[in-house]
């Protein structure tokens, strides 16, 4: 999935600016939205320290090294060190893959299965459209992160259990905000053109109307990468996430918060900063692209 | 133009005699539309009666125009007979068959033979689809033709007949202007080389020079393919130029149908008088001293229509008995038929 909406965006950016080259769009883009670009900088820089972990940290993130355990910030360690002896910059940065990999996974298959739910709720309409809009109302109803531990109570602890847990909730958030974009499209007359040829119901609703979807659909899904991070951290925070040893960011929180907060705080300010500049950043970028792409959600 | 003008006089001639084999039959179509109310229950208080009973035939070859008001019913009567609406009663036969009935695998056969041509060429084509694809898929998900290059071929070959380059097939709807996409819409309905296709106000929103040029290539179109036209409009000169009948609605119901020229050298009908008079004549000195007769009143709501013939409350010549008794279609000359009962 992350191929194709790649792909959509570039041409969702060409449709905009009459087929500039992509750098001259990325450069008007920066002009335009700069903070979204510092958005995009630290997405970026979050995908290339989870691809190149290994070869930028002489470590292993389940590496102990018994004898410099809480060790400030030195030059060796450049983070410093956990109450186990692990690197922590080295957990950091294999603690991107985690975040990157519950992060998309969870927001990928939220995002397209509401989607094709709330492209297919608008579509059908009638008894339908009304059953499922209450069904996705109880979802709705639960606060996000009370949803997501209630799956992880039933399923228990694990990442594909986070992932699961994680994905739930955003089936019917993107639902309700495709369904009223899906509502007007269906009123279209190329809907009833494809109609008129023949077509079948699943060839009009992935075809003709989910593509034409696809600004709100991206900057969902932008959002929801952050939202799941945040999530996933929390989880793991709450020791219902990720499992010891694997490297990620709420974890790590958990471990350092309460009894190093002041003998050893870089063990849980580096996580935190972490944490924080991921959402951070998604969240920019999610904006940005709302802006360029749909103004008249600006004000959600 | 003045050369297509000769031609389509020359076959129009003999019009009522050359088309004899009824192609569509439509039979007390009825579409009411619910309106409902309550948000969690929600209960149907009333019908919008959108159509409320016509029935006409088209002959194979011929075009037959319809006309009227905005909301007089002319739209949802094209669109029922696409099976884009569910009609509320009433059959609609399609070479001998009540397409009314069919189940939607049934459908797909009568679907390739019944197109359409919509009215905005800028909400009819998909934004997200090149002008290739939209003409090729049609034939893919159809197997109509089952090669690729093949497709592509007939791709252009489409393009070319509706007057574009081939290399349109490579744009994007938005990259063209408003005729050229209305052209594309009108490859697409012969992609499925259809018998039968529904111009549901093809021209009304293109400019006038462009409306020219997009009947003429309607017309040679026709020829070339044998194709019925049913040509919903409100221009009344674009459906005097083009067809060969017409037949006159008024808030859900069929007032007058006739031959073209019939229709509006005589109509009988005096809601198609009426309509006919508010033609502006295109000489300001006529036009002057011209004696207007202006249709009074508003369009009644289609949810509660008048008693009788619906047109009585703003019939200049009414008389008591039009409150009571709703007019038929009668027969008053060969091949022009009226409802109503003072004619």
């Amino acid at each position: 999935m992350t191929t194709t909406s790649e792909s959509s965006l570039e041409s969702q950016i060409e449709d905009l600016d009459a087929k500039p080259s992509i750098g001259e769009a990325i450069v008007k883009m920066a002009r335009k939205q700069p903070v979204g670009v510092a958005g995009l900088a630290v997405v970026i820089l979050m995908i290339i320290a989870a691809i190149f972990a290994p070869w930028l940290t002489p470590y292993h993130p389940e590496y102990n090294d018994f004898a410099s355990m809480l060790t400030a910030p030195n030059l060796e360690y450049l983070m410093g060190t956990d109450q186990f002896g692990r690197d922590i910059f080295t957990r950091i940065l294999y603690g991107a893959r985690t975040a990157l990999l519950v992060g998309f996974v969870a927001a990928s298959v939220g995002a397209v299965v509401g989607m094709v739910l709330g492209v297919a709720s608008a579509y059908f309409g009638g008894l339908f459209d009304l059953i499922l809009q209450r069904v996705m109302d109880v979802f709705m109803a639960f606060p996000l992160i009370i949803l997501a531990m209630a799956v992880v109570a039933t399923l228990g602890p694990g990442t594909q259990n986070v992932i699961i847990a994680i994905t739930i909730p955003f089936i019917p958030q993107c639902a309700r905000v495709v369904r009223s974009n899906a509502l007007a499209i269906r009123e279209i007359p190329y809907v009833d053109a494809a109609r008129a040829l023949g077509f079948g119901h699943t060839r009009i609703i992935l075809r003709h109307m989910a593509p034409n979807v696809v600004a709100p659909f991206l900057i969902l899904f932008t959002a929801f990468v952050g939202q799941a991070i945040l999530l996933e951290a929390s989880l793991s925070y709450l020791g219902m996430g990720v499992q010891e040893p694997t490297p990620a960011w709420g974890l790590m929180l958990q471990g350092g918060a309460e009894e190093y907060a002041e003998s050893a705080p870089w063990v849980a300010i580096w996580p935190g900063v972490a944490i924080s500049l991921a959402v951070f950043g998604f969240n920019l970028f999610g904006d940005a692209l709302r802006d360029t792409l749909d103004p008249r959600l600006r004000s959600r | 133009m003045s050369e297509a003008m000769t031609t389509r006089r020359n076959t129009r001639t003999g019009s009522s005699e050359g088309f004899e084999e009824v192609l569509v039959d439509v039979r007390d179509l009825k579409m009411h539309f619910p309106v409902t109310d309550g948000v969690f229950f929600p209960r149907v208080v009333a019908h919008v009666k959108a159509v409320d009973g016509v029935s006409f035939q088209v002959f194979r070859g011929e075009t037959l125009g319809v006309v009227g008001e905005s909301g007089c019913g002319k739209t949802t009567t094209g669109r029922c007979i696409l099976q884009l609406e569910k009609p509320t009663a009433g059959e609609i036969m399609f070479g001998g068959v009540d397409i009314t009935k069919l189940n939607s695998k049934e459908m797909i056969d009568v679907r390739k033979k019944i197109q359409v041509i919509f009215q905005d060429p800028y909400s009819s084509l998909n934004p997200r689809m090149k002008v290739g694809e939209i003409l090729a898929e049609p034939m893919r998900v159809h197997n109509i033709i089952a090669n690729e290059a093949d497709r592509q071929t007939r791709v252009r070959h489409l393009l070319n007949v509706c007057g574009l380059a081939s290399a349109f097939a490579d744009r994007y709807p938005h990259e063209m202007s408003g005729g050229q996409r209305q052209r594309v819409g009108i490859a697409r309905a012969l992609a499925m080389d259809p018998e039968f296709i529904i111009c549901d106000e093809a021209v009304s929103a293109l400019d006038v020079s462009i409306q020219a040029q997009v009947i003429n290539l309607l017309e040679d179109l026709r020829d070339e393919f044998d194709l019925t036209y049913l040509f919903i409009s409100h221009d009344l000169s674009v459906v005097r130029h083009i067809c060969h009948r017409v037949a006159v609605m008024y808030l859900g119901n069929l007032v007058e149908l006739a031959d073209g020229d019939e229709l509006f050298e005589n109509p009988m009908h005096p809601y198609t008088r009426l309509l006919l008079n508010a033609v502006p004549i295109p000489d300001p000195t006529i036009e002057k001293t011209r004696q207007h007769e202006i249709i009074k009143g508003e369009i009644p709501s289609p949810i509660n229509p008048p008693s009788g013939c619906v047109f009585h409350p703003r019939c200049p010549s009414a008389v008591d008995n039009c409150k009571k008794q709703i007019p038929t279609l009668r027969e008053i000359k060969p091949g022009h038929w009226v409802a109503c009962t003072e004619v």
